[in-house]
């Protein structure tokens, strides 16, 4: 139920994104979701990829701080009011998120949002109880195809 | 082992007559052959003949670099060039080089000097010595090249540059000890990680690092991950170059080559002599060379001398780590700031941060700016700005505890800043004043 994801440290300078992102795709490494979070002088990426571990091992050899963290991925009816759904389920819970971005693809009057716990496998289980979908790694990917 | 016990480990009135005998040869000698000493030395009113305790050194006025760029590039000579058998010369990134002469004594009292200093890291004629200075005008590479080679062990004269070789070299000839700065013994154990190799699998026992100021925390960091003990070494080339003084396996200190430089610690602003264990200017004069002895010579550099025994056997005085230079200290908002006070503070995050770093100094409306810039340890998970901004603020309450300055400080990922091979470039000064 847990997604892997991976965060990157990144220099705030012109063209470093760029550089980091076309050392995956030389290696071939498909990006699903992404977000930024930056201050003035740096940034963390944290994306969805289609081979984590492979995409964290190529981006260290080019000397960047990158590691894998675990997330959860939810399924959202598409309509007012299915956020607030799945965040009240949560809170009810006492379970805080973090932060949460969007995936690129999604099912037909679904939207999949990643969230980032911090007790992934607590939080995956309650949405569970309450019918809430998170998929799995392979489910996500499999996404838009 | 030690080298040359009868010298190393004799009592303090043999090496005070040793001393006293040979400073007033050297005196004799320069203020017969050397105009510019005559001069000083005639204009405070001293003669040579007025030496004749210790003591009477700090009748004898200083010589300074300013002396050597006034009379560059050989007037400071004793000998004729029909004598001087090799010239050396410093960088000369602050000006003129400071070219020194060495007569074939000169080079004998050379590879002695540098001989004690890599017995001192356990080297003997059976070690194979790497030396991975720069060779050339740089007194590095041939001072370390010249002490392997009196004492008899197997040189391998790599000069700096080139790591994928030095680490080829070091496999597979076995090199059991390595001579060079101490940021390039980090971009080598760098490499050498990269390659696969793990410490025990380095067959190094020793290295001989000097050129450049390091700290304790760098120390630390070189000899976990290459393996070894880690010597320090110290000299200047107009001096003679590496092979003034070495740290011993007790890393007390740094063993003065005391038969051959006359130490002295002042006040660099009152000039006056200060006891062991407080802090000064290191003031030199060599007792044994002939090409182109140096009397009283201010070297800038920031250190304390011990002359207590040492418990590896040594009598020899010793001198601290030089805590910097005169020259490489910068004024900041009107606060002296030293680069080695900034790598201490990062060698206390050894986890988090590398050694690898650089400070950059600028001026915005008339005001200076100061950034540390700063490379993250290899392997750190960071996932969320928290982490970095909890970071920043310990580094920054350390900084501004021992710097008295605040710093902006901005992290890098590893690589980011470029490699030393030599001596590193730690500050870049922007500021045209």
């Amino acid at each position: 139920m847990l997604i892997k994801q991976m965060s990157v440290f990144v220099e705030n300078t012109t063209g470093r994104l760029g550089e980091l992102t076309r050392v995956l795709a030389d290696d071939g490494i498909d990006i699903k979701a992404a977000t930024i979070a930056e201050t003035v002088d740096f940034g963390i990426l944290r994306c969805i990829v289609d081979d984590p571990e492979e995409a964290t091992k190529v981006l260290k050899a080019k000397g960047f701080t990158a590691s894998i963290t675990e997330v959860i991925a939810v399924e959202l009816s598409d309509k007012p009011g299915g956020f607030s759904h799945v965040l009240e389920i949560l809170a009810k819970e006492q379970i805080g998120v973090e932060y949460i971005y969007s995936t690129i693809h999604s099912k037909e009057g679904t939207a999949a949002i990643v969230m980032k716990v911090a007790d992934p496998q607590a939080a995956a289980d309650t949405l569970q109880k309450h019918d809430v979908r998170t998929y799995k790694m392979q489910e996500l990917l499999k996404l838009g195809e | 082992m030690i080298w040359n016990e009868a010298i190393e480990c004799a009592d303090r009135e043999t090496i005070e007559s040793i001393q006293l005998e040979r400073l007033k040869k050297t005196v004799a000698h320069v203020y017969e052959n050397v105009g510019p000493y005559r001069e000083k030395m005639d204009e405070k009113g001293v003669k040579p003949e007025d030496i004749k305790t210790l003591k009477d050194i700090t009748k004898l006025p200083f010589i300074t670099k300013e002396d050597l760029a006034n009379n560059y590039p050989t007037g400071l000579f004793a000998k004729d060039m029909g004598d001087i058998v090799r010239i050396h010369a410093s960088s000369g990134t602050t000006g003129k080089p400071k070219i020194a002469g060495y007569t074939r004594s000169d080079l004998d009292m050379w590879g002695e000097c540098v001989a004690r200093c890599l017995a001192m890291a356990g080297a003997t004629k059976d070690s194979v010595v790497q030396v991975a200075y720069g060779y050339g005008l740089f007194t590095g590479g041939l001072g370390a090249h010249i002490g392997a080679e009196t004492m008899g062990a197997t040189v391998i004269p790599m000069s700096s540059g080139n790591t994928q070789k030095q680490l080829m070299f070091m496999q597979d000839l076995k090199s059991t000890h390595l001579c060079c700065t101490p940021s390039y013994a980090l971009t080598i154990a760098e490499a050498a990680e990269k390659a696969g190799l793990k410490p025990d699998e380095i067959t190094l026992q020793g290295g001989v690092f000097g050129a450049e100021p390091w700290t304790e925390g760098m120390r630390n960091e070189i000899e976990k991950r290459l393996g070894i003990h880690a010597h320090d070494i110290y000299g200047l080339s107009e001096i003679m170059g590496p092979g003034v003084s070495t740290s011993c396996s007790e890393n007390a200190g740094m063993h003065i080559m005391e038969d051959y430089f006359l130490p002295e610690i002042i006040d660099p602003d009152t000039l006056e002599p200060l006891p062991d264990g407080e802090k000064g200017e290191l003031v030199i004069t060599t007792i044994g060379k002939e090409g182109m002895p140096l009397v009283r010579y201010r070297t800038r550099d920031i250190c304390y001398l011990t002359h207590e025994k040492c418990a590896c056997g040594r009598t020899l005085a010793r001198m601290s780590r030089v805590f910097g230079r005169t020259d490489d200290m910068l004024i900041i908002r009107g606060v002296n700031v030293f680069p080695s006070q900034v790598e201490t503070v990062i060698s206390r995050f050894e986890d988090t941060l590398t050694m690898n770093y650089k400070l950059y100094v600028g001026r915005e409306d008339n005001k200076d700016t100061f950034e540390l810039a700063v490379e993250l340890a290899d392997g750190l998970a960071i996932d969320d700005i928290k982490f970095v901004e909890n970071l920043r603020s310990r580094v920054d309450h350390e900084l501004r505890s021992i710097l008295g300055i605040g710093c902006k400080i901005r992290f890098l990922n590893a690589g980011t800043l470029p490699r030393s091979e030599g001596k590193a470039v730690r500050v870049e000064d922007s500021r045209k004043l």
